[in-house]
């Protein structure tokens, strides 16, 4: 497998208003990405997430460091014609509509014209928003525009996908469509490297993660290595034993009605209390093991910097 | 190519735009008030108009240069639409380029414009056409590319107001700077005259593209002369992208 995105001791400062002192925002971050992975960079606001890609895109220049693409300089246009990129909250030309943008930035890919129109009904669609295709941008809603910075990421039909907080500020359903799209460009053979703060989401669909603090890399790994299959606790939901009786198994953390919620540390005790349930002719109604998320990985880090 | 669909987004974007609407309003509003003028005065009524409607293009052709020149870039930079711009396999220069042609093209299609509304006017007053406009029109129009060339330098590295208050200084100062040459011819040599000559080549000289009179009035206008002011605006507007194009090359998009 070779490599889609190489950073190595990547520092970048910028000067501040104040006194012309020098801020520094990465400090030496070194990271890879294999193609055809989903690659996630995590880190909290600040971190420095945003600045990385802006390196990586020729945005703005690095004070040290190398940056691959691909396998090539990571400023050289062969590169560029090979990347798709949203930045975070996306605002585009609201003066076009949504097939006019589509069409200008096709035309910067030197797409043919044929091939135009036929891509941008397939990527109209695929991001649902083929009743929109003559609605100028500035109509749009805040999905609706993350929607389609995502279609003007593929109209190349790029090998690596970089997207920075691609869920930011969608609803749950319009987050489970993007997280979709993602999953289906890795299984197309490309590379997605995202950016987010949503853990939850990126815990579903990353193979990698790098997490990010105060601009360098504190960890990065396969996320099954970098967070342990063991169970933590486990939560059962229960009515028809007293919550009295329940308190010698764990911890009772809510009770509604004749529902009550145990937190169980100790696994043996989570046989016991399903023996108890059984004899009592008693009911459950969940049992969630709980491992460890990406979120406790993340707290943790976060915690001890 | 690629700098082809930058101009024409650009054109869009102008055409697009109230700003230049209202500006086309105010000219044409200058045009008709110009026979108001000649009606009030006593001379050649076609001069005064003449007179008055190829200076109100000038001046009007300056602003919608000005006004949307110092906003091409910094909106693109203000609104982010510039990180998903320059991500695409473009290099920056050409989307400076697409951007200086893009406005150029607008300009190019308000002058038309006007200038079709101030032909108008004076072949209702009876006059004939003299080639000798279209001179003159086509001079303010490489002026119109020198300032475009000079709002956008500003526009990279600088907010609309302020870029508008330098190209308009630009402007202005162009227009007043043959009070220098005369200076010049004035005074005695050493080391003033030496200051005022380094000056007066730093300077702009806008009155070089200002055929107006010599229209008007029919005067002589000796071939060196075009060609001077032809080379000078094609050099001048050619150093000012230059320099943009330099600006913007390093610049970090925050």
């Amino acid at each position: 497998m070779s490599t889609a995105v190489r950073i190595t001791g990547l520092y970048k400062s910028f000067k501040s208003e104040f006194l012309r002192q020098r801020k520094e925002i990465l400090k030496g971050i070194s990271l890879t990405a294999e193609e055809g992975e989903i690659f996630g960079y995590l880190g909290p606001n600040g971190a420095g997430k945003t600045t990385t890609l802006k390196c990586l895109l020729g945005l703005i220049f690095p004070d040290a460091g190398e940056l691959e693409i691909l396998g090539l300089p990571h400023l050289s246009l062969k590169a560029k014609a090979r990347i798709g990129y949203l930045p975070e909250n996306p605002y585009f030309y609201d003066y076009l509509t949504a097939a006019e943008f589509l069409r200008y930035y096709s035309q910067l890919h030197l797409l043919k014209k044929e091939e135009t129109e036929s891509k941008i009904t397939s990527l109209l669609s695929m991001v649902g928003l083929e009743k929109s295709a003559h609605l100028q941008l500035r109509k749009f809603s805040k999905g609706m525009l993350q929607r389609i910075g995502l279609a003007q990421t593929l109209l190349n039909d790029p090998d690596l996908v970089l997207l920075d907080e691609p869920l930011g500020g969608l609803d749950p359903l319009g987050r489970k469509e993007i997280r979709d799209i993602i999953v289906r460009l890795r299984e197309e053979g490309k590379t997605v490297f995202l950016s987010s703060h949503i853990l939850q989401d990126i815990e579903m669909i990353c193979d990698r993660v790098a997490v990010i603090v105060e601009g360098q890399v504190i960890n990065q790994g396969k996320l099954h290595d970098l967070i342990s299959q063991k169970i933590l606790f486990t939560e059962i939901i229960l009515s028809g034993v007293p919550t009295q009786e329940l308190e010698a198994f764990g911890e009772c953390v809510a009770a509604h009605g004749d529902n009550t919620l145990v937190k169980i540390f100790d696994e043996q005790k989570v046989q016991d209390i399903l023996q108890l349930v059984h004899t009592r002719k008693a009911k459950i109604h969940s049992l969630v093991p709980r491992t460890e998320s990406l979120e406790d990985l993340f707290v943790g880090i976060v915690k001890n910097q | 190519m690629k700098i082809k669909a930058i101009a024409l987004n650009t054109f869009k974007e102008a055409i697009r735009d109230r700003i230049l609407y209202l500006l086309l309003f105010f000219a044409i509003a200058a045009l008709i008030f110009s026979r108001l003028l000649a009606l009030l005065t006593v001379g050649d009524r076609i001069k005064i108009i003449t007179d008055v409607g190829l200076a109100s293009l000038s001046l009007f052709g300056a602003l919608m240069a000005i006004l949307m020149g110092t906003g091409l870039v910094y909106k693109e930079i203000d609104k982010k639409t510039i990180y998903t711009l320059l991500s695409k396999p473009i290099h920056r220069y050409q989307f400076l380029l697409g951007k200086f042609f893009g406005l150029i093209l607008t300009l190019l299609v308000m002058l038309v414009l006007m200038s079709l509304i101030f032909v108008l006017i004076i072949l209702l007053h009876g006059a004939k056409i003299e080639w000798g406009m279209f001179v003159a029109l086509a001079f303010i129009f490489l002026e119109l590319c020198l300032i475009t060339a000079v709002a956008l330098l500003f526009s990279c590295f600088s907010t609309p107001i302020l870029s508008s208050i330098f190209s308009l200084s630009f402007y202005v100062i162009g227009h007043l700077s043959w009070g220098l040459e005369t200076l010049l011819n004035k005074m005695n040599p050493g080391f003033g005259k030496t200051l005022a000559v380094i000056l007066y080549t730093l300077v702009p000289d806008l009155e070089n593209f200002n055929f107006k009179t010599e229209m008007v009035h029919h005067l002589p206008v000796p071939l060196q002369t075009y060609l001077f002011s032809t080379l000078y605006g094609i050099m001048y507007t050619l150093f000012v992208l230059a320099l943009a194009v330099l600006v913007f090359r390093k610049r970090d998009f925050i």
